[in-house]
């Protein structure tokens, strides 16, 4: 067999953001690369059922809302409004196509090996980690070998033993994706990121939509203030949101689902909710089911994860793993940053991830975008600190936009000013946030944002508020 | 065409000079070559002059304190040069922007809509312009060091590959105010924070004089705090009996002033005896550096100079190397260029050991500071006839006390005592210096 075998410096299992954001490096630094791919595109989840797609959808929806509820405000009276839901999933298509296709390329320019199908570890020949991959079913499997692995497979949706997807009436995010009718009433379980960006998606065209959440907040782990901020702007647009809420089970009752849970806030009351579509987004799991772990004695902790090292690599050498299948938030820029990482580590390279600079956000409208530690993580750790909160509201640009909703909120060491951590709920929150980001990796303070000059009028200039006001010098409010 | 004149750099640590006195009037006409102006930093003062001829324009006034690099004054020779004395300075308008490249044909754009000032095109200014002070440094970071008084390069950053942070200048800043209180109500720009510690407010009465100190002054207050602060300074004192050497001296010295035109003093047989005393313990001749020692294998020799103005140290390079008469020249001429403050910073920097003779102004006794980053400084005194026993007998013997301040953090009492005895040893017997005409 050996000779059969093609010879590679590095293995990647897994073509998402983690694993083909890695190999691009990989080959930068001269390593000869495969990167395995069950999908047939390239991009991982990300690409194909996840941020961009989403997003795709997110941003065509608020058009749509716009023109239905804002345009009139600026004046602006279009006449029979209709959605086109076809060609808005065709967009939505589209625009994962041309990514996907995009990393394609960026492959073929790097010579990296693109090979489609599920990857296996299957046997360890000296040095040599030997993967088969199974392609298409009747194709004889591909064996390739390395000394080199790097595990970067992702993740799946988490199934609720009582609540099974069956990809009709009770739906994953990736259903959520391509419904290709507007629900009459969308049930959404669990109050999540991708719970809140979904029911945003069909809630702005045309559904009611319906969050149940165990916890008593939505975006459990968030910012409170800034969650309850969320909150509120989510309800004025007519999410209705059941917290404290455990969920039970859901039956079919004739076209429609019927959804059954406690309301533990009064006393356990039972309470059901008729919906067309439950969609269940009630977290991730780790995806390595069948990878061939036990090859190479591996082993995953209790959450599924794969434990590694502070240089990524597991308990078998020469075998790295970055992303959703280690520790740490599942976010696709984090396994960019260890697959990254992790391969700068294997060339003797000083790679690092900061972790306490990952920014994350929810993608709904207003935005919300947080970086570091939390007000009520700061409070609990006793280091005593300054907080600057500075509106939207009080601020021209939003008003010009009409989008005054929320605020920058930032959290700065009393003693250093050094930021800790910032919540930003608002218009574009997500590219607001990169600033402070910058500013936290450097090991910046507040006072670097506010002597820092913005351009005026951009909603940037609220964050530069935000600083100003954490050590009481704002000079809008 | 309009040439500069700035504050030269006069040394690494220097970051301000004050004008000591225009030699030249504003508007006056000068020549390349012609005496500018003297300045004075806190080691030394060093004299500007004309580096092109044309009509001198002042645009700083004697006492005033300076940045190294700021304009000074402006010699203009597109101005006739016998212009008069009355010659009014030029605006203080800044630098104009350069043209944009291709800006020239453009007819000027209507004024749009934009907080931005008309005419000024949006360009930063010129990258020669990267020689502005702290470049590379965060915003924070170059306001709470000039705020403060705190020089960032000292410190050891925290942030990302080792920058230094706000916290880091607030933290090398004990009195700082904490982030927030800065803030409250008290300007953002103060004037940077003296580096002295302040004595309780005095209040002027009838017949206190308020003078304010000169740069050398303040830097030596500076130093010698800095010194009492950061090192253990112990010292430890022997006697010498003189008369060996005061014998050698003087029978040899009218021939020595005869054929080398120098007095033989007692100095050149300390330095010797010191340098001898340091080969025998050579932690006397190192300094601390973080957490290493530098042993130094040469004998730099800072010798303490008073002046009208205070007092400075000039350092005689590769004294062991020298002879009797090459450091009795050397240490006249030193003596001089300080009584003249025409000390170079060459002259003026880098000693591994310090003599300090507090006996030519009687000095019977005393304990010196050290000379940071120096570990030793040996303290000579007055020589003085005393009775002490000598085998037995009670005789009269030209007697110093002699004390070595050292730096009890890498030196040992064992070390500095041996020092002091060798040192001793040496002058009582200074044959073994290798003295000749």
């Amino acid at each position: 067999m050996a000779d059969t075998t093609v010879n590679y410096d590095l293995i990647i299992i897994g073509g998402g953001p983690g694993g083909y954001v890695a190999a691009i490096r990989a080959a930068q630094l001269g390593l000869k690369t495969a990167c395995i791919e069950k999908r047939k595109t390239l991009g991982g989840t990300c690409l194909n059922v996840g941020c961009i797609p989403s997003k795709a959808m997110l941003e065509s929806s608020e058009h749509y809302h716009q023109a239905k509820t804002k345009f009139s405000k600026h004046g602006i009276v279009v006449g029979d409004l209709k959605l086109d839901l076809e060609t808005m999933l065709k967009r939505k298509e589209g625009v994962v196509r041309q990514l996907t296709n995009g990393i394609a390329g960026l492959f073929k320019k790097h010579g990296i090996t693109h090979v489609n199908g599920h990857g296996k570890i299957v046997a360890v020949e000296g040095p040599n980690k030997v993967v088969e991959v199974a392609g298409e079913p009747g194709t004889a499997p591909v064996r390739i070998s390395a000394p080199k692995i790097l595990l970067a497979t992702g993740s799946e949706p988490s199934e609720l033993p009582f609540m099974k997807f069956d990809g009709k009436k009770i739906i994953s995010s990736t259903e959520a994706l391509e419904l290709t009718k507007v629900p009459e009433h969308l049930i959404v379980v669990g109050g999540g990121v991708i719970g809140l960006e979904m029911g945003s998606v069909w809630s702005r065209l045309g559904a009611k939509v319906t969050v149940i959440e165990f916890q008593d907040r939505i975006v459990p782990g968030t910012d409170r203030q800034a969650g309850n901020e969320l909150t509120k702007a989510l309800a004025k647009q007519g999410l209705e949101f059941k917290l404290s809420h455990k969920c039970l089970g859901a039956r079919p009752s004739g076209d429609k689902m019927i959804v059954e849970a406690e309301d533990m806030m009064n006393g356990n009351a039972k309470v059901t909710f008729e919906g067309d579509v439950v969609l269940v987004s009630t977290g991730r799991k780790p995806y390595t089911a069948n990878l061939g772990l036990e090859v190479l004695g591996i082993t995953t902790d209790k959450g599924g994860r794969i434990p590694i090292n502070d240089h990524f690599e597991t308990s078998s050498k020469g075998v790295w793993a970055v992303g959703d299948i280690v520790d740490g938030p599942m976010l696709a820029h984090k396994a960019e940053e260890e697959g990254v990482a992790a391969v700068e580590l294997m060339a003797g390279l000083p790679g690092h991830v900061n972790y306490e600079a990952i920014p994350n956000v929810v993608y709904t409208w207003p935005e919300l975008a947080t970086v570091g530690y939390t007000e009520e993580e700061v409070k609990a750790s006793g280091v005593e600190y300054n907080l600057g909160v500075f509106p939207f509201m009080a601020f021209g640009r939003a008003k010009t936009m009409d989008e005054t909703e929320g605020f920058v909120k930032i959290i700065a060491d009393k003693k250093t000013d050094k930021i800790l951590g910032a919540h930003i709920v608002g218009p574009r929150a997500s590219d607001l946030l990169t600033e402070i980001v910058s500013v936290i990796e450097f090991g910046g303070s507040s006072e670097d944002i506010a002597r820092t000059c913005h351009a005026h009028p951009t909603l940037s200039e609220t964050v530069k508020e935000a600083a100003l006001s954490v050590e009481k010098r704002s000079r809008s409010i | 065409m309009k040439k500069n004149v700035v504050a030269p750099s006069v040394g690494e640590s220097i970051t301000e000079v004050s004008i000591l006195k225009w030699a030249k009037q504003n508007g006056q006409a000068i020549k390349v070559g012609d005496l500018l102006l003297e300045i004075e930093s806190d080691k030394a003062t060093v004299e500007i002059v004309a580096e092109s001829a044309g009509t001198l324009q002042i645009l700083k006034q004697a006492g005033d304190r300076i940045p190294i690099g700021e304009v000074v004054a402006i010699i203009d020779d597109s101005i006739a040069s016998s212009a008069g004395p009355s010659m009014p300075p030029p605006p203080l308008a800044p630098p104009a922007f350069p043209p944009l490249p291709g800006a020239k044909a453009a007819p000027p754009a209507p004024p749009a809509f934009s907080s931005a000032p008309p005419s000024l095109p949006p360009s930063p200014p010129p990258m020669a312009a990267a020689s502005t002070p702290n470049h590379g440094l965060s915003p924070s970071v170059r306001r709470a060091s000039a705020e403060l008084g705190v020089n960032p390069a000292t410190l050891s950053g925290t942030g990302k590959d080792g920058r230094v942070t706000k916290g880091d200048v607030l933290a090398a800043t004990p009195s700082a105010p904490s982030a927030g209180a800065t803030s409250a109500g008290a300007p953002s720009y103060a004037p940077p924070a003296p580096t002295l510690p302040k004595p309780p407010a005095a209040t002027d009465k009838p017949g206190d004089r308020r003078v304010p100190m000169s740069m050398l002054r303040s830097k030596i207050a500076e130093r010698l705090v800095m010194a009492q602060h950061t090192a253990a300074i112990l010292t430890t004192f022997n006697e010498v009996d003189m008369s060996a050497v005061m014998k050698l001296r003087s029978e040899h010295k009218d021939a020595f002033k005869a054929k080398h035109g120098v007095n033989l003093s007692f100095m050149s047989f300390f330095t010797k005896a010191s340098i001898a005393a340091l080969k025998a313990v050579p932690e006397v001749n190192a300094m601390i550096d973080g957490k290493d020692t530098i042993y130094h294998d040469y004998y730099d020799i800072g010798v303490a100079v008073g002046t009208d103005r205070g007092l400075v140290v000039p350092v005689i390079r590769n004294a062991d190397q020298m002879s009797f008469v090459d450091l009795e020249r050397k240490i006249g001429e030193l003596a001089i260029k300080g009584r003249d403050g025409k000390l170079s910073m060459a002259d003026l920097t880098g000693g591994t050991f310090t003599i300090s003779n507090g006996g030519t102004y009687g000095s019977l006794m005393s304990t010196p500071i050290l000379n940071p980053p120096q570990s030793g400084i040996l303290g000579m005194h007055k020589i003085m006839d005393r009775p002490i026993a000598v085998n037995g007998k009670v005789e009269i013997r030209p007697m110093m006390y002699t004390a070595l301040s050292y730096d009890h953090r890498i030196i040992d009492g064992k070390g500095a005592v041996t020092w002091l005895v060798t040192l001793k040893d040496f002058l009582e017997n200074p044959e073994k210096l290798g003295f000749s005409v």
